[in-house]
């Protein structure tokens, strides 16, 4: 297996299958911050020390196969140009912090794109476990099958009293983020989530946009993650967040229906209009791409639009992000050039639906 | 004006740029903007960790203020990963796995304020190295249970689990030999 794989397909393996609460959760990611109990945390560790933990992986886990998640593939982040690995970041199988790094880093990913493990970030390890729809339940067995699974080869820094730790204080203790990523186009438009937001925060967890820390919500996706690590087990904050995200699941139905009830004309144009400047238009800026793609993405999940697939927003939302789009092309573009280069990935991907 | 970049259309922004303390006005349009990069900022904005490590210095001021007179104590240091007080103070990150113990005096403010008051891990435990770990939170969950059915004078059911007390540590002892 190669790593043209992962640079050529905007969707990963993983998200072509159907989750539970598909119209609404996009996806569950589990990720579990490890590290090695005899090394310095790479903030600060020689790059001898990086060397040996990142030669280490290569050597046990290269081509391996664990359950499901067949042949990792071990890419060293030096070997990439700056270009792949935005691809990867892009593609959530890397974050922007690892993509910034230049020895002594690399990533494990296994070949349907479910499993992606860095090595060297500000973890020793991070690993990362990923699932279409919500199913948040699975993916803690799994993952804590897959941590088990390195830990027969490797002392993690554990401490009785404090959990896994972890270079962050942020992240001691079970060294967990579950996050679940949600379209929930009309929970925004009714402004309804704004006023939800603060107390989901006070459950101890986090809603964020599309891109991880910093970023606002594009396209109405949001990332609901929890933010405390310690003190509650991980099955304790695998529920809140559970039923936090159940909670928002229903809502979003509520909202959509009683837009459809209320002024499902409104809510046709608006679908119908994002549909023509996805099929016809020949410069469109991302921010316009993401909205324009959440509107029909919400219009397949109400039958509004037929013979369009779900996955359109999934795949769109990837393959017209600035690496992928010069990936595509093989060439760096100028914004502007990426524009046109999107409403004509864009056009593409719409025709060949109808 | 027009658009100091192209030349062409008029300019529509103004930026004043700060490079090594010498300042620079910038006209340009809204097109050259994008495309030279004046609309973009740097990825690493405010982040967390500078809310953290502001908030790890009011910590420690008020730990401080009330121990008297840090200045004149040594500084302390990681004998593991020399990480001193005070660089973990501004990076607001542990060095390696030892900081933990060095540091320990410091980090239940720290945890407090983090995680909702919480200091004490109850999550996984390693499956291998944490062995022995498992089977003493497997004990002290029947001991907590066993007090429990006692307070209630549920004596049967105290007894069953007394046993599985008694069982767990036969086996412990069996694996240290």
């Amino acid at each position: 297996m190669t790593l043209q794989q992962f640079m050529n397909e905007a969707i990963s393996p993983w998200m072509r299958e159907e989750g539970p609460d598909s119209d609404i959760v996009l996806s569950t990611r589990i990720r579990l911050a490890r590290n090695f109990a005899q090394y310095s945390f790479p903030i600060i560790a020689s790059e001898n020390n990086l060397q040996h933990i990142s030669t280490f992986i290569q050597q046990e886990y290269e081509d391996q196969t664990f359950q499901d998640y067949r042949d990792f593939l071990f890419v060293p982040i030096e070997d990439l140009t700056p270009v792949e690995r935005r691809v990867l970041v892009e593609k959530h199988l890397i974050s922007p912090h690892l993509a910034e790094k230049n020895h002594v880093s690399a990533v494990l990913i296994s070949k349907n794109e479910q499993v992606s493990i860095m090595v060297n970030e500000e973890d020793h390890l991070r690993l990362q476990l990923y699932f279409p729809g919500f199913q948040l339940n699975h993916a803690l067995t799994k993952v804590f099958e897959l941590d088990d699974w390195l830990e027969e080869k490797i002392d993690y820094a554990f401490d009785e009293k404090r959990g896994y730790l972890t270079g962050c204080p942020t992240n001691v203790g079970t060294g967990m983020r579950a996050s679940v990523m949600m379209h929930l186009p009309a929970l925004s438009w009714t402004k309804q989530i704004k006023r939800m937001i603060p107390a989901i925060n006070q459950l101890g967890l986090v809603v964020r946009g599309i891109y991880g820390e910093g970023s606002e919500a594009t396209g109405n996706i949001f990332q609901i993650s929890n933010q405390i690590t310690l003190g509650k087990s991980e099955v304790d904050i695998v529920n809140d967040l559970e039923s936090v995200v159940r909670e928002l699941i229903e809502h979003e139905r509520n909202a959509r229906n009683y837009m459809m009830e209320q002024s499902s004309t409104h809510l046709e144009d608006r679908i119908y209009r994002s549909y023509g400047v996805m099929a016809y238009s020949r410069i469109i800026e991302s921010k316009e791409a993401a909205k324009c793609l959440s509107d029909v993405r919400l219009g397949i999940d109400l039958g509004i639009i037929e013979n369009v697939s779900r996955n359109i927003l999934n795949e769109l939302m990837v393959l017209t992000q600035p690496g992928f789009l010069q990936q595509y092309a093989k060439k760096t573009l100028t914004p502007n050039e990426r524009d046109v280069l999107r409403a004509s990935l864009i056009r593409e991907r719409v025709q060949l639906e109808t | 004006m027009e658009c100091q970049e192209c030349h062409k259309r008029p300019a529509a922004l103004h930026f004043t740029q700060v490079i090594n303390g010498e300042k620079t006005e910038v006209y340009v349009c809204e097109v050259c903007a994008n495309e030279k990069g004046y609309m973009s900022y740097p990825e690493e904005g405010y982040s967390l960790h500078h809310l953290l490590s502001g908030l790890f210095n009011s910590t420690f001021e008020s730990i401080q203020s009330q121990s008297g007179s840090q200045d004149k104590q040594e500084e302390l240091s990681c004998p593991q990963c020399d990480m001193t007080l005070s660089e973990f103070k501004r990076i607001g990150k542990f060095g390696c796995p030892t900081c933990y113990e060095t540091f320990s005096d410091s980090l239940d403010a720290i945890f407090r304020r983090v995680h909702s008051g919480n200091l004490t891990h109850h999550g996984k435990i390693p499956a291998r190295i944490g062995g022995s770990m498992r089977v003493q939170k497997q004990v002290d969950e029947y001991k907590d249970e066993l007090q429990h059915l006692i307070n209630n004078e549920a004596f049967e059911e105290a007894a069953k689990v007394r046993d599985k007390i008694k069982e767990l540590e036969e086996q412990r002892r069996g694996d240290d030999r």
